[in-house]
């Protein structure tokens, strides 16, 4: 390997493309071949010599990041006066640019009006040096307390858990030990006499300080008490705490347990704490959970699928807790799964062994949990395995409500099943399913949901097209769904639950750094046309519509969209306006819908001549206002 | 003078003359302003520290001649009338030689140089030609340099041979040394690494890019893996003029590689290459190599490992063969002000009966010598002021509640973050009763913390000063300005990031070093600058205080050590040898000595006195950025970017121990009080506990080979390493232990 990478030392010179660049940029038109080779030797060489310099100002400067000053005080040792105006402490944000057959890199030097910045108010004076002094270590043990790092960093625990023979192979004992001495530190523990003896299990580290069990107890309490303030206390702490550890083992089994005999005393409210902890776990950054998955994950399971989850199934909202164990599945999938413990597809296996028995004796609850669990893991497993089903549960939804009264809990059951199919089909079928969207074609391809299905997915579309329409060319921070889980004591009394599961609320999942001003929430003007990208793979697919305020107002858009890559035919469809929906009462609207590999979305922006107006329109300042809010004055150091 | 001063008596093995020592003198004299050889005549030290470390007295007359010839280029006649009065130099000396050089009729530098040194440069070209007339006919010597020293260095390399053997050359050695038996190879294998670079040097000298890189290609992955820095350099190096202004090749060049090999393989080498007529190889081992020849059996590959990685080879033995006097110094007595004191303000029992014997055992020690000290006049240390002597009685009374540390007994470490610095903090020191913390930062600016609740308080305006009553008791007290009292205190002049800081044991002083190339000095009374003692032109990478005050040092960029008093503002002693950047310097306890780290990857130990080097310690495998002497002085502890901690016995001049275990670069080293823990502090953001009392216990248990310097290291890092403690996100960069044994550390917490 470190033959490799002498090698390519020994090649790495400038391209000459580079110097003729350069000469050209101070003037000097025609260069010779020969000239730029030597040049660009030259020039490698005098490069090389400045940094290797630098990194002397860098070791000395006690950093691992070499920063420009160090290039600045390199150049000023060989007597070149160093380069002003790079002054940033981070990367350089140099752009790419190609055209004419070249590639450049540039720093780009933005143009600022001194007013702007006159008139903006002064950041915040960065904070001055202070000193502050805290114990590293007391007669050798390491305190824990938040200026020193976590007992156990998750590497460690990572390998505590899955080499645990690494940490006393005999041969491997000088990595081992130095694991096992930054921890124990005091102990040089006789070393030499247990050298010989092979440890099959490591010690196990199962006793808890006073103060941990104090701990310990305390949480849990407020985890299932009765005090919601003191629960998002706990919670919270247990979610930031980087200490947590040596208690994992304790907290695990306390979850399995307590959902196991929960769910025989059908206890929805302490379930729902339950599966509220194991989020929290799961937030924690500084633990590793892997080890626990055995116990956490069938207890969640049970919360998904369970036949009963609560005392009065007609009256409680158990649905909000399946929708919600439903996603910690989904994002313990999403975080835990590896090739090695393919959590997922074990899941889904599970999940569809119920399925496979899913006839019309299965519960409607356990049916709901089995859909919500599958619908959760994303478009792709709902495409491939909800889908092709719903002509069946249409059918068997379709026996309930419209057959003889069974009985009220089925009712609501199936009621909450079809919702919940409609809910998260409807944006799948709405993005690989062409348009038109005919309602007969609809009820063929799916039964009895069809109709339902046909409207959901023509809402899903228009709202799409809004959403996009707000987005784009806007700076676009998408924050992940979190889901938020929280139950009103009183809950238990008996409210019934809404239809749509209320109490989980999902924050919207769009935040826009500058909604444009003209943009028309309602299209009313009937000129307008909408040219609808789509990504066609992915969930959260970035969807753009593009306004055009054009003056020939008949002509539908002809779609001259120049597709950089081009691999995918774009697919242009001309909407009838009488179709029916929310569009159909406006009759001169012409929606395009082009359908376009992802790549190539981004890159049409800036390319497409077609779109003049609406480019030049975005503000180009959020980008600006953003630089702006991280002056250094924001951010604070502290260690804890 | 200077070559009546060479002590060291080198057993030069070959006797030809060489230009590489004259060199040598010149860059020296570039880097240390030349005048200064002729305006100290007064100490002797100067132009003795301006002579080459190694050199005999043949070299050295051509050192002489190669200063005179640089003199008098630069018209400065006085100075050479001085020197050549000062060594002894007739003037007629020099010129038959001038006149012999012009018949022996080669160009080089001699037809570029003005008339005026035209004598003595030509001296210089007739000495390089006979050098290289014995390989073979000389070649056009790099005719019409501007800089003839330089050319005069490189034009050894202009011996022409067939560009395309070379690898043939070289492949057919590394098959002979493949070949030998076992115990040989190791050694044998040191050739390859500077016959490589000479090798790929010379191609690259004649012109022979395409060549050079192939060779470079191909045999570079056979170099052990401690030089790929320098292969990074040399890699880049690919043309002719790349070489000149090249101060690494400058250095391989002019300092000869230093092999140690037993007699049978040197043996085995020398008659295999005369067998083959591989004159190639055989002329860059004759020229550039320097083989130091023992008796007795081959070294390991381990051993050899052990002590290889420098940029010039090992260390000659020779080279640590001087008497260095590494005992502590007598501590001076102490009239006894101090029980009474005792007595009256703490009024316990145990205390002045407990102290009593205490002082006892402690004056008996004093009172015998210990002969491994220099004697206590040595070095002209200042007299102790009242103050130092208050300060010296806390330090007794400290002492006696030491900590007692051990394996079992671990200290307990507080740790001083520095928030929001920024990654600008690039030094930082404690006052040895640690009531001070001094930061030096890249914004240029020197901090300076009370860690006590005492605050920082300037000394009154002179004005104010005025209207003191001079005889009250506590004029000290009033002569401060209460109204300045703050816990830290801003000192702004430098003009570049500061990179060494040191304060004075009297905690009346700071000297900062900086990237401006100076080193200046700070009252702590007033808070303003005192002095910039300006010298080096470079970067000063570090500063350290002698631990008796008065004098300091500092070293830099310049590869130059420097010796200063306060109270001079040009450096007493100049320290050069080392190859490259120094990059850290400490006093030993008994100030007759210091130490100085470089990038050369060298441990140099300098004698105040005489300006000599008197050990070198080759070993480690990166710039050393480190340094600790042990509490009684006989132990030097060295941390570098490698992230190994090396352990050196001073007397013997030997490598004692490694201890392995940091992962990047160490910053820090300190010994506890007492010497039984060495404390390290990396960039790995660790700090870690050393057993020092066992790794140098175990040792006084074996028997030196000192004769051939051998060194078995057994590998116990493991067991030595008493504790690691990490921090979260902050490189230790320094340590302190307390008089009680409470060690301290600091660094920049960098989220």
């Amino acid at each position: 390997m470190a033959e490799e990478r002498r090698q390519k030392q020994c090649s790495v010179v400038l391209p000459t493309e580079s110097m003729k660049a350069m000469a050209e940029s101070v003037g000097v038109g025609q260069l010779q071949e020969e000239s730029c080779v030597a040049l660009s030797e030259e020039v490698s060489y005098r490069i090389k010599e400045i940094a290797q310099d630098a990194l002397k100002f860098m070791h000395h400067g006690k950093r691992r990041k070499l920063t420009t000053s160090d290039i600045d005080n390199a150049l000023k040792l060989k007597n070149v006066e160093p380069l002003y105006g790079f002054q940033s402490q981070e990367f350089i944000p140099f752009r790419f640019a190609s055209g004419g057959g070249r590639e450049l890199h540039f720093y780009e030097e933005k143009e600022v009006d001194l007013s702007d910045i006159i008139n903006t108010p002064l950041p915040r004076v960065p904070l001055d040096v202070s000193l502050k002094a805290h114990w590293l270590s007391i007669e050798g043990v390491q305190p824990s307390i938040p200026e020193n790092p976590p007992p156990a960093p998750k590497e460690q625990q990572k390998a505590e858990s899955t080499e645990p023979l690494k940490v006393v192979k005999p041969g491997q004992e000088e990595e081992g030990t130095i694991q096992g001495k930054s921890q124990g530190a005091t102990a040089p523990d006789g070393k030499g006499k247990e050298k010989g003896l092979i440890r099959l299990k490591p010690r196990s580290t199962h006793e808890l300080s006073v103060e941990q069990q104090l701990y310990y107890k305390e949480i849990t309490e407020a985890c299932v008490g009765s005090c919601e303030a003191k629960r998002a206390e706990a919670l919270q702490s247990i979610a930031t705490d980087p200490g947590l550890y040596q208690m994992l083992p304790r907290f695990s089994t306390f979850i399995s347990e307590g959902v196991r005999v929960n769910v025989v005393q059908n206890n929805l409210a302490l379930l729902i704490y339950l599966m509220r902890m194991v989020k929290a776990l799961m937030d924690n950054p500084t633990l590793y959970l892997e080890k626990y998955l055995h116990e956490l994950i069938p207890a969640v399971v049970t919360c998904i699928v369970s036949k009963q989850l609560c005392l009065r199934p007609d009256v409680d909202n158990h649905w909000a807790l399946r929708d919600f164990a439903a996603r910690l599945m989904a994002q313990s999938c999403k975080t835990f799964s590896t090739t090695t413990n393919n959590i997922q597809s074990h899941f889904i296996t599970r999940l569809m062994f119920l399925q496979s028995w899913l006839d019309d004796k299965t519960q409607w609850t356990t049916r709901y949990g089995c859909i919500a669990g599958l619908a959760e893991l994303g478009p792709d497993v709902i495409k491939t395995l909800i889908l092709p089903r719903l002509a069946v549960e249409g059918a068997r939804i379709k026996a309930v409500m419209e057959g003889p009264v069974v009985s009220n809990i089925d009712k609501i059951g199936a009621d909450h099943v079809q919702s919940l199919l409609l809910k998260h089909c409807a944006s799948v079928i709405a993005k690989i399913r062409p348009q038109p969207d005919n309602v007969e074609q609809y009820r063929t391809d799916y039964g009895y949901l069809g109709p339902m299905l046909c409207s959901h997915v023509m809402k899903a579309r228009t709202q799409a097209a809004l959403q996009a329409q707000q987005v784009n060319r806007t700076t676009l921070t998408i924050t992940q769904p979190r889901p938020t889980l929280s139950v009103s004591q009183s809950g238990l009394s008996g409210s019934t639950g809404p239809r749509t599961p209320s109490i989980i609320k999902v924050p919207s999942s769009l935040a826009l750094m500058s909604p444009r001003p003209g943009t028309p929430s309602q299209p009313s003007p009937p000129a307008t046309k909408y040219i609808v990208m789509a990504t066609s793979a992915g969930a959260a697919s970035t969807q753009q519509v593009i306004t055009l305020s054009s003056s020939q107002s008949a002509s539908p858009v002809t779609s001259t969209v120049p597709s950089a890559t081009s691999t995918l035919q774009p697919l242009v469809k001309l909407e009838s306006g009488s179709g029916p929906g929310l569009t159909a009462s406006r009759p001169l609207q012409k929606y395009i819908v082009v359908s376009l590999p992802s790549s190539a979305s981004s890159s049409l922006e800036t390319k497409s001549s077609v779109l003049p107006t609406s480019i030049s329109s975005t503000p180009l300042d959020t980008g600006m206002k953003l630089d702006r809010s991280e002056s250094p004055g924001a951010s604070t150091q502290s260690p804890h | 003078m200077a070559a009546v001063q060479s002590g060291m008596g080198e057993g030069v093995e070959e006797k030809d003359i060489k230009t590489e020592p004259a060199s040598d003198g010149f860059g020296n004299n570039n880097a240390n302003d030349g005048r200064l050889v002729s305006t100290s005549p007064g100490s002797n030290a100067p132009a003795a520290s301006n002579k080459p470390v190694a050199g005999g007295p043949p070299e050295d007359q051509q050192t002489l001649l190669a200063v005179l010839q640089f003199l008098r280029k630069n018209k400065l006649t006085e100075s050479v009338e001085i020197l050549r009065r000062e060594a002894g130099l007739p003037e007629d000396d020099l010129d038959p030689n001038g006149a012999d050089s012009s018949g022996a009729g080669t160009g080089g530098a001699a037809g570029s140089v003005d008339s005026d040194a035209g004598d003595a440069s030509s001296l210089l070209t007739r000495v390089t030609v006979s050098s290289s007339a014995a390989a073979q006919a000389p070649t056009k010597a790099a005719a019409g340099e501007d800089q003839p020293d330089v050319s005069v260095v490189l034009s050894a390399y202009s011996q022409q041979g067939d560009p395309a053997l070379y690898e043939v050359y070289y492949s057919s050695l590394k098959r002979f040394i493949e070949t030998v038996l076992d115990c040989h190879r190791a050694e044998l294998s040191q050739v390859f690494y500077p016959l490589f670079v000479h090798m790929y040097l010379e191609l690259v000298y004649n012109n022979h890019e395409n060549e050079a890189k192939a060779f470079f290609e191909k045999f570079s992955g056979d170099q052990e893996c401690y030089y790929e820095d320098d292969l990074r350099v040399l890699s880049s190096l690919t043309k002719k003029e790349h070489m000149r202004g090249n101060e690494t090749l400058l250095d391989f060049r002019t300092s000869k590689f230093v092999l140690r090999i037993s007699r049978d393989s040197y043996q085995l080498l020398k008659r295999h290459l005369q067998e083959r007529q591989n004159n190639q190889i055989w002329n860059i081992i004759q020229e550039h190599l320097y083989i130091d020849i023992f008796d007795g059996m081959p070294r390991s590959k381990s051993q050899i490992d052990a002590m290889s990685g420098s940029l010039a080879g090992e260390a000659k033995r020779e080279a640590n063969k001087a008497k260095v006097y590494y005992g502590l110094l007598k501590e001076p007595e102490i009239e006894l002000p101090l029980d009474d004191e005792d007595e009256e303000a703490e009024n316990e029992e145990g205390k002045p009966k407990k102290k009593k014997p205490k002082k006892d055992s402690m004056g008996s020690k004093s009172k015998k010598q210990d002969p491994n000290a220099p004697s206590q006049s040595r070095i002209p240390l200042p007299e102790l002021k009242d103050s130092d002597k208050l300060d010296k009685i806390m330090y007794m009374k400290e002492a006696t509640k030491r900590i007692r540390l051990g394996p079992d007994n671990l200290p307990s470490i507080c740790f001083y973050s520095f928030l929001n610095a920024y990654q600008g903090l690039t030094a930082v020191d404690f006052t040895d009763d640690s009531s001070l913390i001094a930061g030096g930062f890249a914004d240029s600016t020197v901090r300076v913390w009370s860690v006590t609740p005492k605050k920082l308080r300037k000394v009154k305006s002179a004005a104010d000063l005025n209207l003191i009553d001079k005889e009250s008791d506590d004029v000290l007290e009033r002569i401060m300005d209460e109204k300045t009292a703050s816990e830290s205190k801003i000192l702004y002049g430098h003009s570049g990031p500061v990179y060494g800081i040191s304060f004075s044991p009297d905690r009346n002083y700071l000297l900062s070093s900086s990237e401006d190339g100076t080193v200046r000095l700070w009252s702590l009374q007033t808070f303003t600058c005192l002095v910039g003692y300006k010298g080096h032109n470079y970067p000063v990478w570090d500063t350290h205080f002698s631990p008796h005050g008065y004098y300091f040092v500092s070293g830099g960029h310049d590869r130059v050590a420097r010796l200063w008093a306060t109270d001079h503002y040009q450096p007493l002693r100049m320290f050069s040898g080392h190859l490259a950047d120094i990059t850290c310097t400490r006093f030993h306890p008994n100030s007759n000595y210091l130490a100085t780290g470089s990038s050369d990857r060298t441990i140099r130990l300098w004698d105040v006195l005489n300006g000599n080097c008197v050990r070198i310690f080759t070993g480690h495998k990166g710039p050393i950025h480190a340094l600790a002497f042990s509490p009684n002085g006989k132990f030097l502890a060295s941390g570098a970017t490698d992230g190994r901690v090396l352990l050196w016995d001073i007397g013997h001049g030997l490598m004692v121990g490694e201890l392995k275990g940091h992962t990047d670069t160490i910053y820090s080293l300190r010994f506890s009080r007492d010497g039984e823990i060495l404390a390290s502090g990396s960039m790995d953001n660790t700090v870690r506990l050393w057993d020092a009392m066992k790794a140098f216990d175990d040792l006084e248990t074996d028997d030196f080979t000192a004769a051939t310097g051998h060194i078995h290291l057994q590998d116990n890092s493991q067991e030595l390493l008493l504790g690691t403690y990490l921090t979260k996100s902050t490189p230790v960069i320094h340590l302190h232990f307390t008089r009680r044994n409470l060690l301290l550390a600091a660094g920049a917490y960098n989220p």
